[in-house]
């Protein structure tokens, strides 16, 4: 096991690792310079000022350096924990944007991510044992599978929003609130909340459903299945087991949806503006803010591969074959 | 079992970095976000009651970074304005300096201007305002990076006489452009800025701003900043002014459908935002009104221009620049794109408050109006044939001709009105593609001339017509041009006339006409920048909450409704004691 273990570490360490140097990467290549777009929102006229000004930014933020030895101190300030300053929100550190930020978008994330995975999958398998519900769950699934992201927000926001004024359409909370630990504050929350999880929700809830059912005919239509069922087995014993197997291929995937979702939740937090990482990153991009984007990305990176450790471990708790591949290996 | 177990522990082991990861100061989701700063004051119950509050939106395209005044561009919105006050105040109908923290100013020789402030104005700690405050603040742009540091190109020397009197000496006196200064300078306090080191000035954040103005900043969030109204506000007795909001939360812009969501929710009060088909909000039962209820149901903010770059061939051809003018229909920009929410510029690009300065025998000799045929006719008369009979003209030296024209991705009703010009400029023979690079990409290229055609609106109204021509003629081109003659057009005899306008005196009328006709002249003839429309000062109100908003009929208040950068001393500070309750 802790040969397992200690494999799935190094690949995790070498993706990092790769994943960390892109993201410094590909924000440099961007056509365009960082430091003069900033002054050229600070409206410098004068030649001698400009030069000042440009040579003291370039600076600061390290960017006069040959790009090996920004690459290097890039590392350098990670490891000791320091992401540096925003450019586009200067003098912001950049730790303290995405401090404000990530609580928003984890409390966006992971509850639309499991509890569409849960319900999802308890829908796929009742859907595949009834043929009524089999004819209605599967469109719908499809439909809301294929539904983009910010097409379901926008109408959402628009219906109930809009239309009914049932539900705020934008921000984390209201604009007369101000943040407190009161009963009124938490309530608004949930309410702002509650759009954009169910977006979210909703459409990973389809692609789930629709892989539980088509797994589940395929275990209950397999060798074990009918043994069982020649044997006299009771229909539900069989159907239990038919479960667990086919819930296999949906934990490995969940994982791989990660990603995915990461990206669907960036649009979504967009079209409700919801102060997540989403529209952070969108305006860090624009504003080619290098240390923004590295910071906010090194975030879902990270995120996203804790996500899929977990789900590593979780795999050998469910499936014995994993464990006793372990044995056998050590 | 034994197995089960083992495999736990590197569930333990993440949950336990995850912990780590978030314990350093991590806020729990349901306590986001706090402003990093000591907390001035709460609102009471950290709410804002409805009825107090008045909610903006359209200055802010990201989240409130700083509360530095110097940093013009990217403080806070309202900081100068609410919390920072000026000089003086700069009145758009009456076009006149209106003193504010100054009692009066006036030349006491040609160069030199001595400036009384008021008494017994206090900042919002208690020190009083005095001269040596006037005084720090002009010496801050002594500083190599403050952006104002060109005023020392001009400005030699400043004394504070006594506690309310200060003069200033100058090499030369550049009225206009002192005019301008006068109202644009937010005053800081010597006791807190005079220690400060260059650093500290241009990159502090100055969390807990103290000002002189009427508000005090409350919070901000990601999304929003808000402020309270001080009741021992100097004003209040001395100008008799009463800001009627408590509380003012702007709302940092997200799209276009939020803005208009919150409006039709009466979430917002006041949104400074350019949205597309405002005309038809106006016109619906919506409760939403704009400063006309008929086109151009806005008042002009400022102009936007098309700019050739006028180092390249054949754009640094007037005449093909002037057959190129004659060739744009803007009549189907302001109608097809803007559905009539813009006004079409005149031939000189003077906004229509500037009207009284607008030559109108020079523009019947030399403006340009649309007129396909003609354009096709200058063109040929200046050189530019159809020589390989494909409808379009070529270079003088027979080599196709064919000219990008950029604005910013994203912006839709530029991209929209590009398209346009395209489609027009092509029915005289002309052939222009239009191309949508990221924002970021277009300042660099705009300031490095490494473009044909791109369109910009850099100059808004101002207490002078010199700070347009001031972008259109300034000298010498640099290597980088970051906010003036992008189009890196070249005229000493225009620039030393443009100069010559700035050392006009403001009160001298008739010699600031003498000098802008000769300009508009040269202006026209050259065309060195091609005026199209004039962008809108957008502002979609709502009388949910707060009443009698500024509109152009009626005996309603004239001064602007916004809260846009620099806006504040244009009239929109007034616009916030105007306003009433909606229930009273």
């Amino acid at each position: 096991m802790r040969r397992y273990f200690g494999r799935k570490l190094l690949i995790y360490g070498l993706t990092f690792f790769v994943a960390v140097t892109i993201n410094w990467m590909i924000p440099r290549f961007m056509p365009g310079d960082p430091v003069a777009s900033m002054l050229a929102r600070a409206n410098v006229t004068q030649p001698a000022a400009y030069e000042a000004m440009r040579s003291y930014y370039t600076g600061l933020f390290g960017l006069d350096q040959p790009i090996w030895q920004q690459y290097l101190n890039f590392w350098g300030r990670l490891l000791r924990g320091d992401f540096g300053t925003s450019i586009y929100l200067f003098p912001t550190p950049v730790s303290t944007v995405i401090k404000g930020a990530v609580p928003y978008s984890i409390g966006l994330v992971m509850p639309s991510v499991l509890l569409s995975w849960v319900v999802g999958n308890w829908a796929g398998a009742i859907a595949a044992r009834r043929k009524v519900l089999d004819n209605t769950a599967l469109p719908i699934g499809y439909v809301l599978t294929a539904m983009p992201h910010m097409w379901l927000g926008v109408l959402m926001a628009w219906g109930f929003g809009v239309i009914l004024g049932w539900l705020p359409i934008a921000g984390g909370y209201s604009f007369s609130m101000r943040p407190s630990l009161t009963w009124a504050f938490a309530w608004d929350l949930v309410v702002h909340w509650f759009l954009p999880f169910l977006s979210l929700f909703l459409i990973a809830l389809g692609g789930w459903a629709i892989g539980m059912r088509n797994m589940i005919i395929y275990e209950l239509e397999s060798d074990y299945s009918n043994y069982l069922s020649a044997l006299g087995a009771p229909q539900r014993l069989i159907r239990r087991y038919a479960f667990r197997n086919a819930v296999l291929p949906q934990i490995t995937g969940l994982a791989l949806q990660l990603g995915v979702i990461v990206a669907g939740a960036l649009v979504t937090e967009i079209v409700f503006s919801y102060p997540g990482l989403g529209s952070l990153i969108l305006n860090a991009i624009k504003n080619k803010d290098f240390f923004l984007i590295q910071g906010a990305f090194l975030f879902i990176v990270l995120g996203v591969l804790i996500a899929n450790f977990i789900i590593d471990i979780v795999y050998v708790v469910v499936d014995p074959r994993t464990r006793a591949g372990m044995v056998a290996g050590t | 079992m034994r197995n089960r177990l083992r495999v736990l522990i590197p569930v333990v082991a993440v949950g336990l970095v995850v912990t780590a990861c978030s314990s350093g100061g991590t806020p729990a989701s349901s306590q986001p976000a706090q402003p990093n700063t000591a907390q001035p004051p709460a609102a009471a119950n950290g709410e804002f009651p409805r009825n107090e509050t008045l909610y903006t939106s359209g200055t802010q395209w990201g989240p409130p970074a700083n509360m530095n005044p110097i940093r013009e561009w990217d403080s806070a919105t309202g900081i100068k304005g609410l919390v920072y006050e000026t000089l003086f105040h700069y009145d758009t109908v009456n076009l006149k300096l209106v003193p504010w923290l100054a009692e009066s100013g006036s030349w006491t020789d040609d160069k030199t201007y001595t400036l009384k402030i008021r008494q017994g104005i206090k900042w919002s700690d208690g020190q009083p305002f005095t001269a040596k405050d006037v005084k720090l603040t002009f010496d801050l742009g002594k500083m190599k990076t403050i952006p104002y540091h060109n005023i020392w190109d001009w400005l030699t020397d400043i004394k504070a006489v006594d506690d309310t009197t200060v003069t200033f000496t100058f090499s030369t006196p550049n009225y206009q452009e002192w005019d301008f200064q006068l109202y644009s300078r937010a005053i800081v306090p010597e006791h807190l800025w005079g220690s400060m080191t260059e650093d500290q000035v241009l990159n502090g954040v100055n969390d807990n701003p103290v000002g002189t103005g009427a508000y005090k900043f409350v919070s901000k969030d990601q999304d929003r900043v808000a402020y309270q109204r001080r009741d021992d506000w100097w004003g209040k007795t001395v100008l008799n002014m009463d800001p009627k909001p408590k509380y003012i939360v702007d709302i940092v812009n997200s799209s276009n459908e939020v803005a208009m969501g919150l409006l039709l929710q009466k979430g917002m009060d006041l949104s400074n935002n350019f949205l597309p088909g405002a005309a038809n909000l106006v016109k619906g039962n919506f409760g939403i009104s704009t400063y006309y209820p008929e086109p151009p149901y806005m008042l002009s903010a400022n102009t936007a221009w098309l700019v050739p770059n006028n180092t390249k061939k054949p754009l640094s051809d007037p005449a093909f620049r002037r057959a190129l003018a004659t060739s744009i229909d803007t009549k189907q920009i302001v109608e097809g794109v803007y559905g009539n929410l813009v006004k079409a510029a005149s031939p000189t690009g003077l906004l229509p408050q500037w009207d009284q300065f607008v030559d109108q025998s020079v523009i019947s000799k030399y403006g340009f109006a649309f007129d396909t045929e003609k354009a096709k006719k200058m063109l040929s008369d200046a050189g530019y044939k159809d020589t390989d009979g494909d409808g379009m003209v070529e270079n003088k030296d027979g080599s196709k001709l064919n000219l990008s024209l950029i604005v910013p991705s994203g912006w839709t009703d530029w991209m929209e009105a590009i398209r346009s010009i395209s489609a027009s400029a092509k029915k005289s023979g002309i052939q222009i593609t239009p191309d949508f690079p990221d924002y970021n990409a277009l300042v660099e290229k705009r300031g490095k001339g490494d473009f044909d055609l791109v369109i910009n609106n850099e100059r808004q109204l101002s207490n002078s017509p010199w700070t347009y021509y001031d972008y259109v003629f300034n000298m010498p081109v640099n290597k980088i041009q970051n906010t003036v003659n992008f189009a890196r057009y070249e005229n000493e005899k225009g620039w030393k006339l443009v100069q010559e306008l700035d050392n006009t005196k403001t009160d001298d009328v008739a010699g600031m006409k003498s000098k802008l006709s000769q300009i508009e002249e040269i202006f026209l003839e050259d065309l060195p920048v091609i005026p199209l429309w004039y962008n809108g000062l957008w502002a979609q109100v709502s009388s949910g909450v707060w009443k009698n908003w500024p509109t152009g009929v009626g005996d309603t208040p004239k001064t602007p409704a916004v809260m846009w950068r620099n806006w504040m001393e244009l009239g929109g500070f007034e616009t916030l004691t105007t306003l009433q309750p909606a229930g009273t």
